[in-house]
Protein backbone atom coordinates (compact mmCIF):
# COMPACT_ATOMS: atom_id res chain seq x y z
CA UNK A 1 0.00 0.00 0.00
CA UNK A 2 2.81 2.03 0.79
CA UNK A 3 4.48 2.49 -2.41
CA UNK A 4 1.30 3.52 -4.01
CA UNK A 5 0.42 6.30 -1.91
CA UNK A 6 4.54 7.22 -2.44
CA UNK A 7 4.50 7.38 -6.47
CA UNK A 8 1.53 10.03 -7.01
CA UNK A 9 3.66 12.49 -3.86
CA UNK A 10 6.71 12.40 -6.49
CA UNK A 11 4.90 13.31 -9.39
CA UNK A 12 3.07 16.45 -7.59
CA UNK A 13 6.74 17.36 -6.02
CA UNK A 14 8.51 17.25 -9.05
CA UNK A 15 5.37 19.11 -11.37
CA UNK A 16 5.48 21.65 -8.50
CA UNK A 17 9.49 21.94 -7.99
CA UNK A 18 9.52 22.46 -12.41
CA UNK A 19 6.77 25.49 -12.01
CA UNK A 20 8.65 27.08 -9.45
CA UNK A 21 12.06 26.85 -11.35
CA UNK A 22 11.95 29.58 -13.64
CA UNK A 23 10.43 31.57 -10.60
CA UNK A 24 13.39 30.96 -8.50
CA UNK A 25 15.93 31.66 -10.91
CA UNK A 26 14.63 34.86 -11.43
CA UNK A 27 14.55 36.02 -7.76
CA UNK A 28 18.61 34.70 -7.27
CA UNK A 29 19.63 36.33 -10.39
CA UNK A 30 17.95 39.55 -8.86
CA UNK A 31 20.74 39.42 -6.60
CA UNK A 32 23.78 39.26 -8.58
CA UNK A 33 26.09 41.20 -9.57
CA UNK A 34 27.00 40.32 -13.08
CA UNK A 35 25.03 42.30 -15.64
CA UNK A 36 24.73 38.51 -17.86
CA UNK A 37 22.31 36.58 -15.80
CA UNK A 38 23.65 33.13 -16.52
CA UNK A 39 27.12 34.01 -14.76
CA UNK A 40 27.08 34.41 -10.58
CA UNK A 41 29.34 37.05 -9.70
CA UNK A 42 28.57 37.77 -6.06
CA UNK A 43 25.59 39.36 -4.36
CA UNK A 44 24.43 43.10 -4.60
CA UNK A 45 21.26 44.76 -3.57
CA UNK A 46 22.62 47.34 -6.42
CA UNK A 47 19.64 46.10 -8.67
CA UNK A 48 17.11 46.85 -6.39
CA UNK A 49 18.41 50.75 -5.78
CA UNK A 50 18.34 50.89 -9.82
CA UNK A 51 14.84 49.68 -9.43
CA UNK A 52 13.68 51.91 -6.63
CA UNK A 53 15.06 55.28 -8.72
CA UNK A 54 13.50 54.40 -11.99
CA UNK A 55 10.75 56.99 -12.46
CA UNK A 56 8.86 55.44 -15.08
CA UNK A 57 8.41 52.52 -13.31
CA UNK A 58 7.07 53.99 -10.30
CA UNK A 59 4.71 55.68 -12.43
CA UNK A 60 3.63 52.67 -14.41
CA UNK A 61 3.21 51.20 -11.19
CA UNK A 62 0.94 54.16 -10.08
CA UNK A 63 -1.46 53.70 -13.36
CA UNK A 64 -1.56 50.10 -12.75
CA UNK A 65 -2.89 50.37 -9.18
CA UNK A 66 -5.44 52.60 -10.20
CA UNK A 67 -6.53 51.22 -12.87
CA UNK A 68 -6.85 48.05 -10.94
CA UNK A 69 -8.92 49.10 -8.21
CA UNK A 70 -11.33 51.56 -10.26
CA UNK A 71 -12.07 48.72 -12.53
CA UNK A 72 -12.63 46.31 -9.73
CA UNK A 73 -14.49 48.60 -8.09
CA UNK A 74 -16.85 49.03 -10.91
CA UNK A 75 -17.01 45.46 -11.44
CA UNK A 76 -17.98 44.59 -8.15
CA UNK A 77 -20.63 46.88 -7.90
CA UNK A 78 -21.92 46.42 -11.82
CA UNK A 79 -21.40 42.54 -11.50
CA UNK A 80 -22.92 42.00 -8.03
CA UNK A 81 -26.10 44.24 -8.97
CA UNK A 82 -26.50 42.46 -12.34
CA UNK A 83 -25.99 38.71 -10.79
CA UNK A 84 -28.64 39.62 -7.74
CA UNK A 85 -31.18 41.07 -11.07
CA UNK A 86 -30.97 37.66 -12.97
CA UNK A 87 -31.16 35.62 -10.37
CA UNK A 88 -34.21 37.24 -9.25
CA UNK A 89 -35.97 37.72 -12.82
CA UNK A 90 -35.43 34.99 -15.27
CA UNK A 91 -36.52 36.02 -18.71
CA UNK A 92 -34.79 35.39 -21.82
CA UNK A 93 -33.55 38.95 -22.42
CA UNK A 94 -31.55 38.19 -19.52
CA UNK A 95 -30.44 35.19 -20.20
CA UNK A 96 -28.71 36.79 -23.74
CA UNK A 97 -27.31 39.33 -21.80
CA UNK A 98 -25.89 37.01 -18.96
CA UNK A 99 -23.98 34.71 -21.94
CA UNK A 100 -22.77 37.88 -23.69
CA UNK A 101 -21.33 39.60 -21.02
CA UNK A 102 -19.28 36.80 -20.37
CA UNK A 103 -18.12 36.43 -23.38
CA UNK A 104 -15.28 38.50 -22.84
CA UNK A 105 -13.48 36.02 -20.89
CA UNK A 106 -14.28 33.50 -23.21
CA UNK A 107 -13.17 34.66 -26.26
CA UNK A 108 -9.08 35.12 -26.66
CA UNK A 109 -8.32 38.17 -25.00
CA UNK A 110 -6.55 39.24 -28.61
CA UNK A 111 -9.96 39.52 -30.13
CA UNK A 112 -11.56 41.42 -27.22
CA UNK A 113 -8.26 44.51 -27.73
CA UNK A 114 -8.87 44.30 -31.07
CA UNK A 115 -12.70 45.20 -31.10
CA UNK A 116 -12.31 47.85 -27.84
CA UNK A 117 -9.35 49.37 -30.39
CA UNK A 118 -11.71 49.32 -33.56
CA UNK A 119 -14.72 50.63 -31.35
CA UNK A 120 -12.67 53.46 -29.28
CA UNK A 121 -11.16 54.96 -32.55
CA UNK A 122 -15.08 54.76 -33.77
CA UNK A 123 -16.83 56.62 -31.28
CA UNK A 124 -13.64 59.14 -31.17
CA UNK A 125 -12.50 58.18 -27.16
CA UNK A 126 -9.20 59.65 -26.60
CA UNK A 127 -6.97 56.44 -25.61
CA UNK A 128 -5.96 56.48 -21.77
CA UNK A 129 -6.81 55.87 -18.30
CA UNK A 130 -10.25 55.99 -19.47
CA UNK A 131 -10.28 53.62 -22.39
CA UNK A 132 -7.88 51.42 -20.10
CA UNK A 133 -10.48 51.33 -16.89
CA UNK A 134 -13.86 50.67 -19.75
CA UNK A 135 -11.62 47.82 -20.99
CA UNK A 136 -10.81 46.29 -17.92
CA UNK A 137 -14.09 46.72 -16.48
CA UNK A 138 -15.66 45.03 -19.14
CA UNK A 139 -13.70 41.70 -18.45
CA UNK A 140 -13.60 42.01 -14.64
CA UNK A 141 -16.95 42.07 -14.41
CA UNK A 142 -17.60 37.93 -15.47
CA UNK A 143 -15.33 37.06 -12.53
CA UNK A 144 -17.85 38.51 -9.77
CA UNK A 145 -20.51 37.79 -11.65
CA UNK A 146 -19.80 33.90 -12.17
CA UNK A 147 -18.82 34.06 -8.58
CA UNK A 148 -21.99 35.64 -7.18
CA UNK A 149 -24.28 34.54 -9.75
CA UNK A 150 -23.20 30.63 -8.02
CA UNK A 151 -23.26 31.78 -4.18
CA UNK A 152 -26.76 33.07 -5.14
CA UNK A 153 -28.05 29.71 -6.31
CA UNK A 154 -25.91 27.76 -3.44
CA UNK A 155 -28.29 30.60 -1.11
CA UNK A 156 -30.66 29.60 1.62
CA UNK A 157 -33.44 32.14 0.90
CA UNK A 158 -35.33 31.89 3.79
CA UNK A 159 -33.39 34.65 5.61
CA UNK A 160 -34.58 36.77 2.59
CA UNK A 161 -38.36 35.46 3.20
CA UNK A 162 -38.33 35.87 6.90
CA UNK A 163 -36.60 40.04 7.02
CA UNK A 164 -39.09 40.65 4.25
CA UNK A 165 -41.84 38.78 6.45
CA UNK A 166 -40.73 41.07 9.43
CA UNK A 167 -41.39 44.29 7.42
CA UNK A 168 -37.85 44.53 6.12
CA UNK A 169 -38.07 46.92 3.07
CA UNK A 170 -36.39 45.07 -0.10
CA UNK A 171 -33.27 47.59 -0.18
CA UNK A 172 -32.84 47.11 3.63
CA UNK A 173 -33.54 43.25 3.11
CA UNK A 174 -30.55 43.36 0.15
CA UNK A 175 -28.24 45.44 2.36
CA UNK A 176 -28.77 43.23 5.82
CA UNK A 177 -29.34 39.86 4.68
CA UNK A 178 -28.21 39.24 0.90
CA UNK A 179 -25.03 41.47 1.09
CA UNK A 180 -23.47 39.98 3.75
CA UNK A 181 -23.78 36.08 2.38
CA UNK A 182 -22.74 36.79 -0.86
CA UNK A 183 -19.80 39.00 0.08
CA UNK A 184 -17.37 36.33 0.22
CA UNK A 185 -18.03 35.54 -3.50
CA UNK A 186 -17.89 39.10 -4.09
CA UNK A 187 -14.58 39.59 -2.40
CA UNK A 188 -13.50 36.52 -4.34
CA UNK A 189 -14.15 37.98 -7.58
CA UNK A 190 -12.70 40.93 -6.72
CA UNK A 191 -9.57 39.33 -5.84
CA UNK A 192 -9.70 37.59 -9.41
CA UNK A 193 -10.58 40.53 -10.83
CA UNK A 194 -7.69 42.64 -9.56
CA UNK A 195 -5.19 39.77 -10.27
CA UNK A 196 -6.57 39.84 -13.91
CA UNK A 197 -6.52 43.51 -14.33
CA UNK A 198 -2.72 44.20 -12.62
CA UNK A 199 -1.87 41.36 -15.11
CA UNK A 200 -3.04 42.72 -18.39
CA UNK A 201 -0.75 42.94 -21.19
CA UNK A 202 -2.84 41.66 -24.14
CA UNK A 203 -5.60 44.05 -23.80
CA UNK A 204 -4.09 46.52 -22.74
CA UNK A 205 -1.40 47.43 -24.96
CA UNK A 206 -4.25 47.67 -27.79
CA UNK A 207 -6.30 50.54 -25.36
CA UNK A 208 -3.74 52.14 -23.55
CA UNK A 209 -2.76 55.63 -25.10
CA UNK A 210 1.28 56.77 -25.70
CA UNK A 211 1.11 58.90 -22.41
CA UNK A 212 -0.02 56.15 -20.63
CA UNK A 213 1.69 52.68 -19.61
CA UNK A 214 0.96 50.34 -16.87
CA UNK A 215 3.32 47.88 -15.29
CA UNK A 216 2.88 45.26 -17.47
CA UNK A 217 3.28 46.65 -20.71
CA UNK A 218 6.29 48.52 -19.07
CA UNK A 219 7.50 44.49 -17.89
CA UNK A 220 7.17 43.75 -21.34
CA UNK A 221 8.57 46.31 -23.88
CA UNK A 222 11.67 46.11 -21.28
CA UNK A 223 11.80 42.18 -21.50
CA UNK A 224 11.71 42.51 -25.49
CA UNK A 225 14.88 44.62 -25.50
CA UNK A 226 16.71 41.85 -23.28
CA UNK A 227 16.97 40.34 -20.42
CA UNK A 228 18.39 42.85 -17.33
CA UNK A 229 18.73 42.05 -13.74
CA UNK A 230 16.36 45.08 -12.73
CA UNK A 231 13.87 43.47 -14.27
CA UNK A 232 14.43 40.60 -12.31
CA UNK A 233 14.61 42.89 -9.03
CA UNK A 234 10.88 44.24 -10.63
CA UNK A 235 9.66 40.36 -10.54
CA UNK A 236 11.06 40.07 -7.62
CA UNK A 237 9.34 42.49 -5.42
CA UNK A 238 6.12 41.71 -7.45
CA UNK A 239 6.70 37.70 -6.26
CA UNK A 240 6.51 39.14 -2.63
CA UNK A 241 3.41 41.37 -2.97
CA UNK A 242 1.80 38.42 -4.69
CA UNK A 243 2.87 36.18 -1.61
CA UNK A 244 1.85 38.56 1.03
CA UNK A 245 -1.63 39.33 -0.68
CA UNK A 246 -2.15 35.65 -1.11
CA UNK A 247 -1.54 34.95 2.68
CA UNK A 248 -3.24 37.42 3.57
CA UNK A 249 -6.80 36.84 1.62
CA UNK A 250 -5.93 33.31 3.18
CA UNK A 251 -6.04 34.88 6.62
CA UNK A 252 -9.32 36.28 6.01
CA UNK A 253 -10.59 32.94 4.39
CA UNK A 254 -11.83 34.79 1.54
CA UNK A 255 -9.29 32.31 -0.91
CA UNK A 256 -9.15 29.68 1.66
CA UNK A 257 -10.52 27.03 -0.68
CA UNK A 258 -10.45 26.30 -4.21
CA UNK A 259 -14.13 26.81 -4.60
CA UNK A 260 -13.64 30.57 -5.05
CA UNK A 261 -11.50 29.47 -8.27
CA UNK A 262 -13.16 26.65 -9.28
CA UNK A 263 -16.56 26.85 -9.66
CA UNK A 264 -18.02 24.72 -6.81
CA UNK A 265 -21.33 23.56 -5.67
CA UNK B 1 -41.03 30.47 -6.90
CA UNK B 2 -44.39 32.57 -6.88
CA UNK B 3 -44.13 36.18 -8.40
CA UNK B 4 -44.48 38.25 -6.08
CA UNK B 5 -46.09 42.13 -6.44
CA UNK B 6 -43.09 44.25 -4.97
CA UNK B 7 -40.29 42.73 -7.61
CA UNK B 8 -41.31 45.80 -10.00
CA UNK B 9 -38.21 47.77 -9.74
CA UNK B 10 -35.74 44.74 -9.06
CA UNK B 11 -35.07 45.65 -12.80
CA UNK B 12 -33.12 48.83 -12.46
CA UNK B 13 -30.02 46.26 -10.65
CA UNK B 14 -30.01 45.23 -14.48
CA UNK B 15 -29.66 48.13 -15.76
CA UNK B 16 -25.71 49.09 -15.60
CA UNK B 17 -24.92 45.28 -16.38
CA UNK B 18 -26.72 45.74 -20.04
CA UNK B 19 -25.52 49.16 -20.18
CA UNK B 20 -22.09 47.85 -20.20
CA UNK B 21 -22.42 44.67 -22.06
CA UNK B 22 -24.36 46.03 -24.71
CA UNK B 23 -22.11 49.25 -25.35
CA UNK B 24 -18.99 47.38 -24.77
CA UNK B 25 -19.45 43.79 -25.50
CA UNK B 26 -22.74 43.20 -28.55
CA UNK B 27 -22.07 46.79 -30.10
CA UNK B 28 -18.11 45.91 -30.69
CA UNK B 29 -18.91 42.32 -31.96
CA UNK B 30 -20.90 43.67 -34.34
CA UNK B 31 -18.88 46.70 -34.93
CA UNK B 32 -15.79 43.80 -35.89
CA UNK B 33 -17.92 41.77 -37.57
CA UNK B 34 -19.16 44.56 -39.92
CA UNK B 35 -15.64 45.77 -40.16
CA UNK B 36 -14.25 42.22 -41.64
CA UNK B 37 -16.18 43.17 -45.08
CA UNK B 38 -14.86 47.09 -45.22
CA UNK B 39 -11.82 47.63 -46.91
CA UNK B 40 -8.68 49.36 -46.35
CA UNK B 41 -8.24 53.29 -46.82
CA UNK B 42 -5.20 54.17 -48.69
CA UNK B 43 -3.56 55.53 -45.24
CA UNK B 44 -5.20 54.59 -41.95
CA UNK B 45 -8.88 53.76 -41.87
CA UNK B 46 -11.81 51.98 -43.78
CA UNK B 47 -13.74 52.43 -46.44
CA UNK B 48 -17.29 51.58 -47.07
CA UNK B 49 -17.54 49.61 -49.70
CA UNK B 50 -18.26 45.41 -48.79
CA UNK B 51 -16.13 43.02 -49.90
CA UNK B 52 -14.84 39.54 -48.74
CA UNK B 53 -11.52 40.21 -49.97
CA UNK B 54 -10.39 40.05 -46.49
CA UNK B 55 -11.87 36.79 -45.67
CA UNK B 56 -9.95 35.26 -49.27
CA UNK B 57 -6.62 37.05 -48.23
CA UNK B 58 -7.24 34.72 -44.78
CA UNK B 59 -7.00 31.66 -47.25
CA UNK B 60 -3.78 32.84 -48.89
CA UNK B 61 -1.12 30.58 -47.80
CA UNK B 62 0.54 32.84 -45.74
CA UNK B 63 -2.22 33.41 -43.15
CA UNK B 64 -3.97 30.05 -43.62
CA UNK B 65 -0.47 28.32 -43.03
CA UNK B 66 -0.52 30.72 -39.32
CA UNK B 67 -3.90 29.59 -38.62
CA UNK B 68 -2.82 26.18 -39.20
CA UNK B 69 0.25 26.54 -36.98
CA UNK B 70 -1.59 28.10 -34.34
CA UNK B 71 -3.99 25.67 -34.42
CA UNK B 72 -1.13 23.21 -34.18
CA UNK B 73 1.02 24.65 -31.00
CA UNK B 74 -2.68 25.05 -29.54
CA UNK B 75 -3.69 21.42 -29.86
CA UNK B 76 0.14 20.15 -28.82
CA UNK B 77 -0.16 22.48 -25.78
CA UNK B 78 -3.78 21.50 -24.76
CA UNK B 79 -2.93 17.63 -25.34
CA UNK B 80 0.38 18.25 -23.09
CA UNK B 81 -1.51 19.98 -20.79
CA UNK B 82 -3.94 17.63 -20.42
CA UNK B 83 -1.30 14.40 -20.02
CA UNK B 84 0.27 16.88 -17.56
CA UNK B 85 -2.51 18.53 -15.59
CA UNK B 86 -4.57 16.08 -15.08
CA UNK B 87 -2.69 13.07 -12.67
CA UNK B 88 -1.63 16.29 -10.93
CA UNK B 89 -5.46 17.28 -10.16
CA UNK B 90 -5.91 14.02 -9.37
CA UNK B 91 -3.66 13.10 -7.16
CA UNK B 92 -4.18 16.31 -5.52
CA UNK B 93 -7.68 15.56 -4.25
CA UNK B 94 -6.46 12.53 -3.21
CA UNK B 95 -4.10 14.59 -0.69
CA UNK B 96 -5.48 14.92 2.98
CA UNK B 97 -6.58 18.12 3.69
CA UNK B 98 -3.87 19.90 5.28
CA UNK B 99 -2.22 18.68 2.28
CA UNK B 100 -4.86 19.81 -0.03
CA UNK B 101 -4.44 23.40 1.34
CA UNK B 102 -0.84 23.35 1.04
CA UNK B 103 -0.65 22.53 -2.73
CA UNK B 104 -3.49 24.91 -3.40
CA UNK B 105 -1.48 27.73 -2.18
CA UNK B 106 1.78 26.39 -4.15
CA UNK B 107 -0.24 26.20 -7.29
CA UNK B 108 -1.97 29.26 -6.03
CA UNK B 109 1.58 31.51 -6.20
CA UNK B 110 2.34 31.04 -9.70
CA UNK B 111 -1.14 31.51 -10.99
CA UNK B 112 -1.47 34.62 -9.01
CA UNK B 113 2.33 36.22 -10.12
CA UNK B 114 2.16 38.17 -13.55
CA UNK B 115 2.19 35.44 -16.75
CA UNK B 116 5.18 38.08 -17.82
CA UNK B 117 7.30 37.17 -14.56
CA UNK B 118 6.62 33.72 -15.03
CA UNK B 119 7.67 33.79 -18.76
CA UNK B 120 10.82 35.91 -17.93
CA UNK B 121 12.01 32.95 -15.44
CA UNK B 122 12.04 30.74 -18.55
CA UNK B 123 14.14 33.10 -20.72
CA UNK B 124 17.11 32.80 -17.98
CA UNK B 125 16.50 29.45 -18.17
CA UNK B 126 16.21 28.60 -22.10
CA UNK B 127 18.76 31.55 -23.50
CA UNK B 128 22.05 30.80 -25.16
CA UNK B 129 24.40 29.90 -21.84
CA UNK B 130 21.28 29.96 -19.78
CA UNK B 131 20.68 27.72 -16.97
CA UNK B 132 19.88 24.45 -19.20
CA UNK B 133 22.78 24.73 -21.11
CA UNK B 134 24.56 25.45 -18.30
CA UNK B 135 23.47 22.02 -16.92
CA UNK B 136 23.41 19.66 -20.04
CA UNK B 137 27.10 21.17 -20.72
CA UNK B 138 27.81 20.50 -17.31
CA UNK B 139 26.86 16.93 -17.18
CA UNK B 140 28.39 16.33 -20.33
CA UNK B 141 25.27 15.95 -22.40
CA UNK B 142 25.89 18.39 -24.79
CA UNK B 143 29.01 20.54 -25.27
CA UNK B 144 28.11 23.65 -27.02
CA UNK B 145 24.92 26.12 -26.43
CA UNK B 146 21.66 24.56 -27.70
CA UNK B 147 19.96 28.15 -28.46
CA UNK B 148 16.75 26.87 -27.28
CA UNK B 149 15.37 30.38 -26.58
CA UNK B 150 13.31 31.63 -29.58
CA UNK B 151 12.27 28.40 -30.91
CA UNK B 152 9.43 26.37 -31.22
CA UNK B 153 9.89 24.06 -28.11
CA UNK B 154 10.58 26.90 -26.03
CA UNK B 155 7.31 28.06 -27.20
CA UNK B 156 5.54 25.29 -26.30
CA UNK B 157 6.90 25.02 -22.78
CA UNK B 158 5.63 28.85 -22.49
CA UNK B 159 2.16 28.18 -23.11
CA UNK B 160 1.98 24.90 -21.11
CA UNK B 161 3.31 26.59 -18.39
CA UNK B 162 0.94 29.40 -18.56
CA UNK B 163 -1.63 27.18 -18.70
CA UNK B 164 -1.21 24.30 -16.62
CA UNK B 165 -2.59 25.41 -13.70
CA UNK B 166 -6.41 25.87 -15.23
CA UNK B 167 -5.91 22.21 -16.34
CA UNK B 168 -5.02 21.43 -12.49
CA UNK B 169 -7.64 23.78 -10.93
CA UNK B 170 -10.33 22.19 -13.39
CA UNK B 171 -9.46 18.79 -12.71
CA UNK B 172 -9.12 18.97 -9.06
CA UNK B 173 -12.43 20.72 -8.33
CA UNK B 174 -14.23 17.70 -10.50
CA UNK B 175 -12.16 15.37 -8.66
CA UNK B 176 -12.19 16.34 -5.09
CA UNK B 177 -16.54 16.17 -5.60
CA UNK B 178 -16.17 12.31 -6.76
CA UNK B 179 -17.39 9.74 -4.76
CA UNK B 180 -14.71 7.34 -4.10
CA UNK B 181 -16.73 5.14 -3.36
CA UNK B 182 -17.82 4.14 -6.29
CA UNK B 183 -14.45 3.11 -7.59
CA UNK B 184 -14.03 1.32 -4.02
CA UNK B 185 -17.41 -0.55 -5.43
CA UNK B 186 -16.18 -1.30 -8.94
CA UNK B 187 -12.84 -2.77 -7.65
CA UNK B 188 -14.90 -4.69 -4.74
CA UNK B 189 -17.27 -5.69 -7.86
CA UNK B 190 -13.93 -7.50 -9.40
CA UNK B 191 -13.02 -5.03 -11.93
CA UNK B 192 -8.95 -3.98 -12.17
CA UNK B 193 -7.78 -0.59 -11.07
CA UNK B 194 -7.34 0.47 -15.03
CA UNK B 195 -10.99 -0.39 -15.36
CA UNK B 196 -11.81 1.01 -12.80
CA UNK B 197 -10.30 4.53 -13.34
CA UNK B 198 -11.84 4.12 -17.16
CA UNK B 199 -15.41 3.41 -16.59
CA UNK B 200 -15.65 5.65 -13.40
CA UNK B 201 -12.73 7.78 -12.37
CA UNK B 202 -12.60 8.95 -16.20
CA UNK B 203 -15.89 9.35 -16.65
CA UNK B 204 -16.64 11.31 -12.99
CA UNK B 205 -14.12 13.83 -13.83
CA UNK B 206 -14.51 14.21 -17.31
CA UNK B 207 -16.45 17.50 -16.70
CA UNK B 208 -13.29 19.20 -15.18
CA UNK B 209 -10.87 17.54 -17.86
CA UNK B 210 -12.66 18.62 -20.91
CA UNK B 211 -13.35 22.35 -19.08
CA UNK B 212 -9.53 22.24 -18.49
CA UNK B 213 -9.09 21.42 -22.46
CA UNK B 214 -11.59 24.50 -22.92
CA UNK B 215 -9.47 26.57 -20.79
CA UNK B 216 -6.29 25.85 -22.01
CA UNK B 217 -7.09 25.42 -25.68
CA UNK B 218 -9.16 28.74 -26.27
CA UNK B 219 -6.49 30.89 -24.92
CA UNK B 220 -3.65 29.04 -26.57
CA UNK B 221 -4.73 30.52 -29.60
CA UNK B 222 -4.70 34.12 -29.11
CA UNK B 223 -1.22 34.39 -26.20
CA UNK B 224 0.50 35.69 -28.72
CA UNK B 225 3.11 37.52 -26.20
CA UNK B 226 4.40 34.05 -25.21
CA UNK B 227 5.37 33.58 -29.10
CA UNK B 228 6.64 36.87 -29.44
CA UNK B 229 9.33 36.62 -25.91
CA UNK B 230 10.12 33.10 -26.37
CA UNK B 231 9.64 32.44 -30.21
CA UNK B 232 10.71 35.74 -31.12
CA UNK B 233 10.16 36.79 -34.70
CA UNK B 234 10.20 32.82 -36.25
CA UNK B 235 7.20 31.32 -34.38
CA UNK B 236 3.93 33.52 -35.69
CA UNK B 237 0.53 32.93 -34.29
CA UNK B 238 -2.86 34.11 -35.71
CA UNK B 239 -2.86 36.50 -32.29
CA UNK B 240 0.51 37.81 -33.73
CA UNK B 241 -0.78 38.16 -37.14
CA UNK B 242 -3.51 40.26 -35.67
CA UNK B 243 -1.58 42.27 -33.56
CA UNK B 244 0.93 43.04 -36.26
CA UNK B 245 -2.35 44.10 -38.41
CA UNK B 246 -3.01 46.64 -36.23
CA UNK B 247 -0.22 48.22 -34.71
CA UNK B 248 2.56 47.50 -38.20
CA UNK B 249 0.00 47.35 -41.04
CA UNK B 250 -2.31 49.29 -39.97
CA UNK B 251 -4.87 47.08 -41.92
CA UNK B 252 -7.88 47.21 -39.34
CA UNK B 253 -10.39 45.52 -41.61
CA UNK B 254 -7.76 42.39 -41.82
CA UNK B 255 -7.64 42.16 -38.66
CA UNK B 256 -11.11 42.13 -38.27
CA UNK B 257 -11.91 39.46 -40.27
CA UNK B 258 -8.86 37.28 -38.54
CA UNK B 259 -10.55 37.99 -34.97
CA UNK B 260 -13.76 36.96 -36.71
CA UNK B 261 -12.57 33.53 -37.77
CA UNK B 262 -10.68 32.89 -34.86
CA UNK B 263 -14.01 34.25 -32.27
CA UNK B 264 -15.68 31.10 -34.82
CA UNK B 265 -13.80 28.61 -33.65
CA UNK B 266 -13.56 29.35 -30.28
CA UNK B 267 -17.00 29.66 -29.96
CA UNK B 268 -17.81 26.24 -31.61
CA UNK B 269 -15.33 24.68 -29.16
CA UNK B 270 -17.03 26.19 -26.27
CA UNK B 271 -20.77 25.12 -27.75
CA UNK B 272 -19.43 21.93 -27.77
CA UNK B 273 -18.29 21.70 -25.03
CA UNK B 274 -21.62 22.99 -23.85
CA UNK B 275 -23.49 20.32 -25.90
CA UNK B 276 -21.21 17.49 -24.55
CA UNK B 277 -21.57 18.13 -21.05
CA UNK B 278 -24.88 20.37 -20.40
CA UNK B 279 -23.23 22.84 -17.83
CA UNK B 280 -24.22 26.35 -18.11
CA UNK B 281 -20.52 27.81 -18.03
CA UNK B 282 -17.22 26.53 -18.23
CA UNK B 283 -16.18 24.86 -14.93
CA UNK B 284 -13.46 25.43 -13.43
CA UNK B 285 -13.35 29.58 -14.13
CA UNK B 286 -14.33 30.82 -11.30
Amino acid sequence: MKNKTKLPNIYLGIITFIMYVPIILTVVYSFNTSRITSIWGGFTLDWYKVLFQDHDIGIALRNSLILAVISCFLAAVIGTLGAYGMAKIKTKPNQIIGYLSILPIMIPEIILGMVFLAVFSFIGLPFGLTTLIIAHTTFCIPYVLLNVKARLVGMNRSLEEAALDLGASKIRTFFDITLPLISPAIWSGVLLSFAMSFDDVVISIFVTGPQVNTLPIKIYTKMKTGVTPEINALATVMLLATIILIFASYQVGKVGNHKKISKGE
Amino acid sequence: MKTKPQRSKLWLTLIPLYAITILFVLFPIIYMVVLSFMSRAKVWGIELDVTINNYKKILEPLYLNTFVESFKLAVISTLLVALIGYPFGYFMAKLSAKWKKRMMLLIMLPFWTSALIRLYGWIIVFRSNGTLDKILMGLHITDKPLKLLYSYPAVAVGMIYALLPFMILAVYSSAEKMDWSLVEAATDLGASRFTAFRTVTLKLTMPGLLSGIVLTFVPSMGLFFIADLLGGNKIVLVGSVIQEQLTKGRNLPFAAALSVVLMVLTTLIISIYRKVTHAEDVEGLI
